[in-house]
């Protein structure tokens, strides 16, 4: 199974990112095979609508499943309609979570925020 | 004469003032730009609402004539298109509503529906006619309703006040394109003096008369009173930081309706602008 | 700190309780009128940053052939003609790229341009602050820029106050997301309450705890006790009441925080801190003994 987890960085270290859409990178990881991979998260630069384009890319990759803290609706909406799920990760560390994510610990994210999109002139 | 009254900052008294211009005069015209919180109404409460919905084009697929060739998702600067699983998913909510995806589209698979972005109200108060914006929440862009709001403004009345938004963003912009006078309304305080140079600059950049009216006064303070000497700007009025009127404004009392002394206050305050615009709309300040 | 409502005494608020919690770092994402470092007594800016947001078009005169396609399609009234010259208004344009697409002679092309400023103050606490540029539309990723500026520089830093923006919108989630704790600055009048209970159902979709307080409580009694009923009704503590008080304007207009004169509004504020300080420290001790 493919699992995908928005990162700090481009290492297991810097830890899970607090927001999916604009995280810095996403970590790309294969259960079976244990292969990984880093994508740079190019979403980050966007105006509005960073978390379509981040999940567009997640989708672009094959990805099975997200971990993540939490999820905007918009990307959320792009999830559904690719069939990934999304679980809701328990701490700021990768390895706690694709532990707990393979013992089959970890609830699907049930609830989506609002997006940042875009919106002027307040 | 179509007046809008605009202040950068949030709370200084735009509505307070916009308001009972509207009311104090013997006819008018009030429209509330505010579209996101727009106030005016509750002062006004105003009868026989009729409603306007506001629609913008966003584009619908023919899934069956798409291709998958992606054109439009990589075109669309607004990330309002996806493709998923052999389908394209819209995000009608990003769409600024530029036209490119039809335009582009090889095999014509996309076509323009109308979606509604929000509404307008109109009523009356008495003397005054009121027209209020409404956003709907999420949606990307304000103007369209600003726009309609201010090509429908009805020629038949001879005042206009336009209670714009606060800031200074493209639909405070579309609020005073058409405006003949700007009145800014600041406090004297720091906090004010900043946000009078913001909106000072943005009434210049549109090269539109104006004039100043300072509320919450209390002893004149000089800080503000020397900008408005340096940059040459009329000080058409001050309204006194008083509890009475912040009470009454609390309880959306229109002031102008309540006590005969503020009517008079407000009736002077509103020949003194009609005076000042006349004024400089035949100099071409 | 939120108010939905502008003017509510929001900054006036903030910058007392950074005082009184000596927040080593604190930021204004009120980008659209910033006001904080007005009363913050910082001299010197250490960083200043443009900060770009969508490319707007631009036409090159010399190979532009006045075919006016571009003005024709345009749907923001962006592309002038003035005297046979082509080209863009800038506040006008917002970056869609058609012009760019349809242009047959590709004499148009999509610039980065420059919507914000962002700038930092360091001299023993950090302050993060911007200011958009007239015109633009989109605050939000701004507002964003400035927490991460801010999660840069000052990581170490137990704890910050950020003094959001006004409305609902955009720039408010911004500022809202990923925050432990949401103070609402609340104005007891009718257009007061109505902002207050929209940005109140904003703050609950991200499940953080929220508690307000009422600024000039005492102008309106009766609108103070609607505040109130309705707090109670949504289990939503009110924290401070602070009076109607003439001093604190003579302090801000002097760059003083209403806590360094002695007057009653600040003395509330005081006392709303008494208050939250438990709550705050608490939060900090969970959170670090959950890194460790």
């Amino acid at each position: 199974m493919v699992i995908a987890l928005p990162v700090n960085d481009n290492s297991v270290e810097s830890g899970i990112c607090c927001s999916f859409g604009r995280a810095p990178y996403f970590l790309i990881f294969d259960t079976k095979s244990k292969a990984s991979l880093f994508l740079e998260n190019y979403a980050i630069q966007e105006q509005e609508g960073a978390g379509i384009k981040a999940a567009q890319m997640i989708v672009d990759n094959r990805v099975d499943a997200l971990l993540t803290p939490r999820c905007g609706e918009n990307a959320a909406r792009v999830f559904k309609t690719a069939n990934i799920i999304l679980y809701k990760t328990i701490t700021d560390s990768v390895n706690d979570n694709i532990a707990a994510f393979q013992k089959n610990q970890l609830s699907v994210l049930s609830q989506t925020h609002a997006g940042f999109h875009g919106h002027n002139g307040e | 004469m179509k007046v809008a009254v605009l202040s950068g900052k949030g709370g200084t008294g735009k509505t307070l003032l916009s308001v009972n211009l509207a009311a104090v005069s013997p006819r008018a015209l009030y429209i509330d730009c505010d579209i996101e919180e727009p106030n005016g109404r509750l002062f006004f409460k105003p009868a026989f609402n009729k409603t306007e919905f506001v629609t913008v084009l966003v584009p619908e697929v023919k899934q069956t004539l798409c291709n998958g060739c992606r054109q439009c998702v990589d075109f669309c600067k607004f990330n309002a298109l996806t493709y998923i699983k052999g389908k394209l998913v819209i995000f009608d909510s990003l769409c600024h509503s530029c036209n490119g995806c039809y335009t582009l589209c090889p095999k014509k698979a996309l076509s323009p529906k109308k979606k509604r972005i929000g509404r307008i109200q109109r009523g009356v108060s008495r003397n005054v006619s009121v027209t209020t914006g409404i956003l709907n929440v999420g949606e990307a862009s304000g103007v369209p309703i600003i726009k309609k709001l201010i090509k429908s403004a009805s020629a038949s009345y001879a005042l206009h006040i336009i209670d714009c938004p606060p800031g200074s963003s493209c639909i405070v912009m579309e609020s005073i394109k058409e405006a003949d006078y700007c009145i800014l309304v600041a406090e004297p305080t720091i906090f004010g003096l900043h946000n009078l140079k913001m909106v000072d600059e943005l009434v210049r950049l549109f090269n539109k008369p104006y004039g100043l009216i300072l509320n919450k006064c209390m002893d004149p303070w000089d800080p503000i009173e020397a900008f408005c000497k340096e940059r040459r700007i009329n000080i058409l009025g001050r309204i006194p930081l008083d509890q009475d009127i912040s009470k009454l404004n609390s309880e959306g009392f229109i002031l102008v309706r309540t006590k005969k002394a503020y009517k008079n206050f407000f009736s002077a305050l509103l020949k003194t602008i009609q005076k000042e615009a006349d004024n400089q709309t035949i100099i071409g300040a | 700190m939120l108010s939905g409502k502008g003017g509510t005494g929001k900054t006036t608020v903030s910058s007392a309780l950074i005082k009184l919690s000596e927040a080593k770092a604190y930021a204004d994402c009120d980008v659209d009128a910033p006001n904080l470092h007005l009363i913050m007594s910082h001299t010197e800016v250490s960083k200043n940053r443009d900060f770009y947001g969508l490319p707007k078009a631009a036409i090159n005169q010399k190979i532009c052939i006045q075919c006016d396609l571009c003005r024709k399609m345009c749907q923001f009234d962006a592309v002038e003609k003035i005297n046979n010259s082509y080209c863009i208004h800038d506040l006008a344009c917002e970056g869609c790229g058609v012009c760019e697409m349809i242009c047959p002679v590709r004499a148009i092309t999509l610039k980065p341009s420059v919507v914000g400023d962002l700038m930092l103050y360091q001299n023993g606490s950090v302050f993060s602050t911007a200011k958009i540029r007239m015109g633009s539309g989109n605050s939000g990723k701004l507002v964003t820029a400035v927490k991460q500026e801010l999660k840069a520089v000052a990581p170490q830093a137990s704890f910050a106050i950020i003094d959001g923006s006004p409305g609902i919108g955009c720039p408010v989630i911004a500022s809202l997301s990923g925050v432990d704790m949401v103070l609402i600055v609340a104005e007891p009048s009718v257009t007061g309450i109505s902002d207050m209970k929209r940005i109140i159902a904003t703050a609950n979709q991200f499940l953080t705890p929220i508690a307000v307080c009422i600024n000039k409580y005492d102008v309106n009694t009766i609108q103070t006790k609607r505040i109130e009923v309705y707090c109670r009704q949504h289990h939503i503590s009110i924290i401070g009441y602070i009076p109607y008080d003439t001093e604190v304007v003579q302090a801000v207009n002097r760059n003083q925080s209403i806590i360094d004169i002695d007057c009653k509004a600040g003395s509330a504020v005081r006392k709303m801190f008494g208050i939250i300080e438990p709550f705050l420290k608490h939060t900090i001790r969970t959170k670090e003994s959950k890194n460790e």
